[in-house]
């Protein structure tokens, strides 16, 4: 019997029920997703209330506007990732799992990305749209959003474990959370600046890239490590 | 195959408080070990510190006498946990709910429904979990033990929001289990008598 | 050695070295700090551009090189004290996390003193290094704020050596997000990379501020531990039988 041989299937199996479990109870509470949707199209709505409908300004403001609003919806979403699961126990049932904690903490990291990351990437160019941004700088922001999102849900894992059931557990999430960000939100949002100014986006994708795979390798184990922790 | 738990030197500190310090305990097949003591004794802490959700502050638990720790993989596909809160999704039903438990650990649903039928559950398969009575989502808990193969049952409390019929179903299957072969780590607050060899470590 | 680490590692045995530590670390440091303000402030030359306005760099630089210093000391022992489970590495991480704090604000405050004449403003995002410690000092807040959060102690080590080892990881990136985003814009900066190299006379004092800031450093850091090992392991019998001794035997 070859423990090794016998995990393999095991961790995909086990991991993937998790995603699909997770994407089940969302569609059963639709509001997870779409909450947080609304609040990145406030946010965009918000700043031309706030600052004056030039449409210049929003042309040239618009990449960093849609990224922060981007950034703070995802945190909004972050906040319940590991909550319900602490609360009813089910968490605990993921720890004694024969599945590798690892494994599972990504397969958290996976729905949360396709309930949160994908929806906002999707829902972008409409927003972009009013801010008078091109196809070709519309496109970058999707790309951009696309890889960000992804680091920002693997990182967010990280933070939401550490987090779970602390009293005042959301602003802690936030202070957390908001200074690692940072590297995908200034080349996030820069790089979709540079193209609406004609440079090169390359090393900017590069860059958001390497950063999500960074994330793949080092968050799972992080999240794992600060789920058994919170759960003690 | 004859399995064997057994923990050395185990202690553990809750903030300043010594719950327990230097415990001894071994368990083989067959045989059933009792936590006994009061609420906040402790015995639900070393339940969980065996089954690795606390860290102890020393000392060993020993699986087939290697140290869990360096087979926790192994460890955990060999037992099957019951806490105190149940575990499992208030927006799904029964029937999801344990057949995600099955995928996450490689089980069959084959005797699923004469689980289902056993435990009185059959008729709740379709409803929501959360709408479910505490006691039949505890059964529901048991009914997790009963399609797992794992040899090793841990649980706190396990008669916990059930009737005296509960209490004397959760009897039954304990000795079935534990007749066949199986482990049990049962931490309780009452007295449970079963006619098996019954360890008992009794915790102030 | 090992047999003077493994002491080391025991808190009692800890509370009576650094006792003995800590003068070589804060009058070797006052002296150099006491020479480096003296030469810093009379005998150094004004610069030829900014005149006697860059005498801060005195404290801004060391001010500065210590944040990044005491991150790297928490990060590492929180490392120590998760994997190889010593208490006394989290109360390392614990003691260094304020210190390291405070040095944060005092780089950010010397900055924005410095780039005022400089600028005509307090604050100039475009610095790339100003607004890296900015980001830094957030981290700091960061990590009190998580260990504050929790109530037992050992949780709270474990919880916020997970934190400072991800926040480890991502300060050089952080740091080089900082410095692609701003030479973006070819802001003034605080110091000009390819620079004209220093005057003797300058460096010398500001070699000595170094030092001696560290020394402090080192000296606070010593100082901070024993209270914070003195404070985790107040039940214990040594801190008991010490006080005792300490009060000449008195109940």
């Amino acid at each position: 019997m070859s423990a090794s041989d016998e995990q393999l299937p095991g961790i995909w199996l086990g991991t993937s029920a998790l995603v699909k479990r997770d994407l089940a109870l969302v569609i059963k509470r639709p509001g997870d997703m779409l909450n947080p949707l609304f609040f990145f199209a406030m946010v965009a709505t918000l700043f031309p209330l706030a600052v004056g409908p030039a449409a210049e300004q929003l042309q040239f403001s618009g990449p960093g506007v849609l990224w922060v609003a981007a950034l703070l919806a995802t945190l909004l979403s972050l906040n319940s990732l590991f909550l319900g699961d602490f609360e009813d126990g089910s968490l605990e049932q993921l720890l004694v799992s024969p599945v590798p904690l690892s494994a599972l903490a990504l397969g958290k990291s996976i729905a949360h990305w396709l309930t949160s990351g994908l929806p906002l990437v999707l829902v972008s160019p409409l927003v972009a749209l009013t801010y008078q941004m091109s196809l070709a700088v519309t496109g970058v922001l999707m790309l951009t959003l696309l890889l960000g999102t992804i680091s920002l849900s693997l990182l967010g894992s990280i933070g939401a474990a550490l987090t779970v059931g602390l009293h005042r557990g959301t602003a802690l999430l936030s202070l957390l959370i908001l200074p690692l960000a940072m590297p995908v939100l200034i080349f996030g949002a820069r790089t979709v600046s540079l193209v609406a100014a004609g440079d090169g986006v390359a090393g900017g994708l590069y860059f958001l890239a390497a950063y999500a795979m960074l994330m793949i390798s080092i968050s799972p184990f992080a999240t794992a490590a600060a789920l058994r922790i919170s759960n003690e | 195959m004859s399995i064997k738990l057994n923990g050395s030197r185990l202690t553990l500190f809750r903030g300043e408080r010594c719950l327990f310090r230097d415990l001894e305990f071994a368990l083989n097949s067959g045989e059933l070990l009792l936590l006994e003591g009061r609420n906040g004794s402790g015995k639900t802490s070393l339940l969980r510190a065996i089954a690795g959700l606390i860290e102890l502050e020393s000392g060993t638990v020993f699986w087939n006498d290697e140290p869990v720790r360096n087979m926790r993989q192994l460890f955990q596909n060999s037992m099957v946990w019951m806490s105190h809160k149940v575990g499992f999704k208030g927006d799904l039903t029964l029937v999801e709910n344990l057949q995600f438990e099955a995928k996450l650990r490689l089980e069959s649903t084959r005797d699923f429904d004469d689980v289902l039928q056993r435990l009185g559950l059959k008729k709740l398969k379709r409803l929501p979990f959360r709408s479910l009575s505490a006691g039949q989502q505890r059964r529901v808990a048991l009914a997790r033990m009963l399609l797992s193969a794992a040899p090793l049952w841990m649980m706190d409390e396990p008669a916990s929001n059930l009737d005296a019929q509960g209490r004397e179903l959760v009897a039954t299957l304990l000795s079935e289990h534990v007749g066949k072969g199986g482990m049990a780590i049962v931490a309780a607050h009452q007295d449970v008598k079963l006619d098996l060899p019954t360890h008992r470590i009794a915790l102030q | 050695m090992w047999k003077f680490l493994h002491k080391l590692a025991s808190p009692p045995h800890f509370y009576r070295i650094a006792e003995n530590m800590l003068p070589w670390f804060a009058f070797p440091g006052l002296l150099l700090v006491g020479y480096g303000v003296y030469a810093g402030l009379f005998l150094a030359p004004p610069d030829y551009q900014q005149g006697d306005a860059f005498r801060i760099i005195y404290v801004h630089v060391p001010a500065a090189y210590l944040s990044m210093m005491a991150y790297m000391i928490m990060a590492i022992s929180a490392g120590i004290g998760l994997i190889w489970r010593m208490k006394l590495a989290h109360a390392v991480s614990a003691a260094a996390a304020p210190l390291g704090a405070w040095f944060t604000f005092l780089a950010l405050a010397t900055g924005s003193i410095w780039g005022r004449p400089m600028w005509g403003t307090w604050w100039e995002w475009g610095d790339p290094r100003l607004t890296s410690e900015l980001v830094l000092l957030f981290l700091y807040l960061g990590y009190m704020a998580l260990r504050n959060a929790i109530e037992d102690t050992t949780k709270a080590d474990r919880a916020s050596a997970v934190l400072a080892l991800v926040g480890a990881v991502n300060v050089p990136i952080i740091h080089f997000s900082v410095e692609w985003w701003s030479s973006l814009h070819q802001g003034p900066t605080l110091v000009k990379k390819g620079g004209p190299a220093m005057d003797t006379a300058m460096l010398y004092p500001l070699l000595a501020m170094i030092f001696g800031f560290t020394l402090l450093f080192g000296a606070l850091l010593l100082r901070r531990v024993r209270t914070e090992v003195l404070y985790r392991e107040r039940r214990k019998r040594w801190v008991r039988d010490m006080i005792l001794a300490s009060t000449g035997g008195s109940k």
